[in-house]
């Protein structure tokens, strides 16, 4: 693969968000860097709080601010700043070039407008059409995402809709505009496991269609096997490993990683006739007021050793394009 | 398997729920939330239902602990008529059968102390003498990975995985036999979850317990009942135990879920060959005529859409509700 070879559409670097808190200053993203090819699809795994969504957010440029401050960093797309974008700039991106499917499909659609005029709304707003003709993308884009009976059901609220057909209604309404940035923030969490499957296969298959860069947040390893090219594992706001899905499912080397993986009774044709113990990692995320100067995963791991809680771990190379912050696993000069 | 006697024996249990008419020349309508499911729990064991979200489980659930209305069928726990005991009785039975459930931030009164919400079944149901109950609390702490002096906090002073921990702990308090546990690891954080069903498995091995296992997810349930029971729009398409349920899964709807899971290993055999079940159940208040699954089933014949599918055996325990598994129990998608 040479996609590592074409220029980056989408780029995030050494990103910093602080939120203050009653308990003093919380570092939410500490130096998050990211970086998308046209077409490819980035899982981001992790516990919640360790700011998988607040990524999410900052690209969109939604970070509510106060009481968040983006502290430092820059997030470019196609090479423009979207830091310092205006407000303007920034509602003619959001919903065009990026958009946005939020996880819970019941709170996220407006109750008092048919899924048509919420479709429709983005379409207006950002390509001028009239009412009629968005209504007709509406009921496209309806069809896109495989509704059967789209021209009634676009006439629909979302009251009306099961809950696997609203999620279709929100990725409708990210992809109306065919957005160059598509973020999935576990956009399948709510749903069964069979209507799951459909949702992938549709990102999946608009994704061939329109080349549109995903980003999926979940804490899945499956959905990442599923889905992702690749991998950015995160703990108390950074990125503490990244590289191919194929490198990251077959060759954790932080303990974080690990730990994620086995820590999950995966699906077995040959179940063991009796039960084993799974691994734990104990314990829970640290508060982010509270990080201390060391790796913030120090006191859940099994190998820590005395430098990992006085000095930060810096992401060191172990393959190429795998990435690892871990004091404890070796980098790929001294191997 | 062992000789042993069911703890728990359902039989044609049904709960259906009357819908509000909607006017006045509207005929009455019904929720067949559960609508003739038998089973049999053995002591020591788990039992898990596992289906998609209105397949009735949580119903069943509520229907074994007597919080949903039983419409018909009888249910025994333990040799007693469990499904028509009622005031004093009924009570008395309850102290044998607990719930913990899914969520563990409303499922705690937040204006009581851990201590006390762990205490009130033994002060309701009189569980040991008044005296030693407070010991009995510290003691239940312990066992379930807290510290006894934590008896003292509130319940928002915990993290998500040891407010679980205080609703198992409650759920023990009146040392019951039967534990019914509706999707206890869903709303938790992936790696709490390994905490609570190991600590789950600890348990029963301490206590004997039987657990009544609800839940969606199917690694999970893999991962800790003995048993296995398939339900679709209220009732049960398939039951086996864990072996032969992932072996050889013979219902399509089984089969369908199995494959619908994503794996996290690469090299899984069986990477990318999914079945997709097109659409959603139907609803549980028009119900169709024939196979409840007829209308998502890749194979569904003419006969499925009119006839209803007897729950047949297969051997070894192993039944499902399939008009199109022959006699040999080849199921469809073994033709393919």
């Amino acid at each position: 693969m040479n996609v590592a070879r074409t220029a980056p559409l989408l780029e995030v670097d050494n990103l910093q968000v602080e939120f203050s808190t009653r308990r003093g200053i919380a570092r939410v993203l500490d130096g998050i860097s990211l970086s998308l090819t046209a077409g490819e699809t980035l899982g981001i795994v992790g516990e919640s709080g360790c700011g998988k969504s607040m990524t999410a957010l900052s690209i969109m440029g939604l970070v509510p601010q106060p009481p968040g401050r983006i502290a430092g960093g820059e997030i470019r797309l196609g090479g423009e700043e979207l830091l310092g974008a205006t407000e303007l700039r920034m509602r003619q991106i959001r919903g065009n070039e990026i958009s946005m499917i939020f996880q819970e499909p019941m709170t996220s659609l407006n109750p008092v407008y048919t899924v048509g005029d919420q479709i429709a709304e983005t379409v207006v707003e950002h390509e001028g059409l009239s009412k009629r003709e968005a209504m007709n993308r509406a009921t496209e884009m309806l069809r896109a995402v495989k509704i059967p009976a789209a021209e009634q059901r676009v006439r629909e609220y979302p009251h009306q809709l099961s809950g696997g057909m609203r999620q279709r209604v929100m990725i409708a309404m990210a992809l109306a505009c065919r957005p160059q940035v598509l973020i999935a923030d576990e956009p399948t969490t709510a749903l069964d496991v069979t209507v799951q499957a459909q949702v992938f296969d549709l990102l999946k298959d608009l994704q061939e269609v329109s080349k549109t860069t995903i980003i999926l947040i979940t804490h899945d390893m499956g959905a990442i096997a599923e889905m992702a090219d690749h991998v950015a594992v995160m703990y108390a706001g950074r990125i503490i490993e990244t590289g191919s899905v194929e490198e990251i499912l077959k060759d954790p080397r932080h303990p974080y990683t690990k730990g994620l993986i086995s820590c999950v009774p995966h699906l077995v044709r040959e179940p063991p006739a009796d039960r084993p113990v799974l691994l734990e990692i104990p314990g829970v995320v640290p508060p982010l007021t509270d990080l201390g100067r060391g790796c913030a995963f120090e006191l859940r791991c099994a190998m820590r050793q005395a430098r990992c809680r006085t000095e930060k771990p810096k992401s060191r190379e172990t393959t190429p394009d795998h990435l690892c912050a871990c004091w404890v696993v070796e980098e790929k000069a001294s191997v | 398997m062992s000789m042993s006697e069911p703890l728990l024996s359902v039989n044609g249990l049904k709960v259906h729920y009357p819908v509000p008419k909607t006017g006045w020349f509207q005929p009455a309508s019904v929720v067949h939330a559960v609508d003739g499911v038998s089973f049999s729990v053995k002591r020591g064991s788990t039992f898990g239902v596992v289906g998609e979200s209105g397949s009735g489980k949580t119903t069943v659930a509520l229907a074994v602990t007597r919080l949903a209305p039983v419409t018909g069928g009888s249910m025994t726990l333990d040799g007693e008529n469990l499904g028509g005991a009622e005031g004093e009785e009924l009570r008395t039975l309850r102290r044998k059968v607990q719930i913990m459930f899914q969520d563990p931030y409303s499922s705690l009164n937040p204006r009581k102390r851990v201590g006390a919400i762990v205490r009130e079944p033994m002060d309701l149901m009189n569980v040991g003498a008044p005296e030693e109950r407070e010991e009995a609390v510290a003691e239940l702490f312990e066992k379930v990975g807290l510290r006894a002096e934590q008896t003292a906090l509130f319940p928002h002073q915990f993290s998500g995985g040891q407010r679980q921990r205080v609703g198992i702990a409650r759920a023990l308090a009146s040392r019951p036999d039967l534990v019914i546990c509706d999707e206890p690891v869903s709303a938790l954080d992936v790696a709490i979850q390994a905490q609570i069903l190991n600590l789950l498995g600890r348990l029963q091995d301490d206590f004997g317990l039987t657990y009544l296992f609800i839940s969606h997810d199917l690694g999970v349930v893999q991962h800790i009942c003995d048993e296995i029971a398939v339900m679709y729009l209220g009732q049960f398409v398939e039951q086996a135990d864990r072996a032969q349920f992932f072996q050889r899964p013979l219902h399509p709807y089984t089969w369908a879920l199995i494959s619908a899971v994503p794996s996290a290993d690469l090299n899984h055999a069986d990477r990318g060959r999914r079945v997709n079940l097109e659409g959603d159940p139907p609803s549980p208040i028009d119900l169709p005529s024939g196979c409840r699954f007829a209308g998502r089933c890749p194979f569904a014949e003419e006969r499925c859409r009119s006839q209803v599918p007897e729950f047949r055996y297969f051997g070894n325990g192993h039944r499902a509700a399939c008009h199109l598994i022959d006699e040999n129990g080849v199921p469809p998608q073994e033709k393919l």
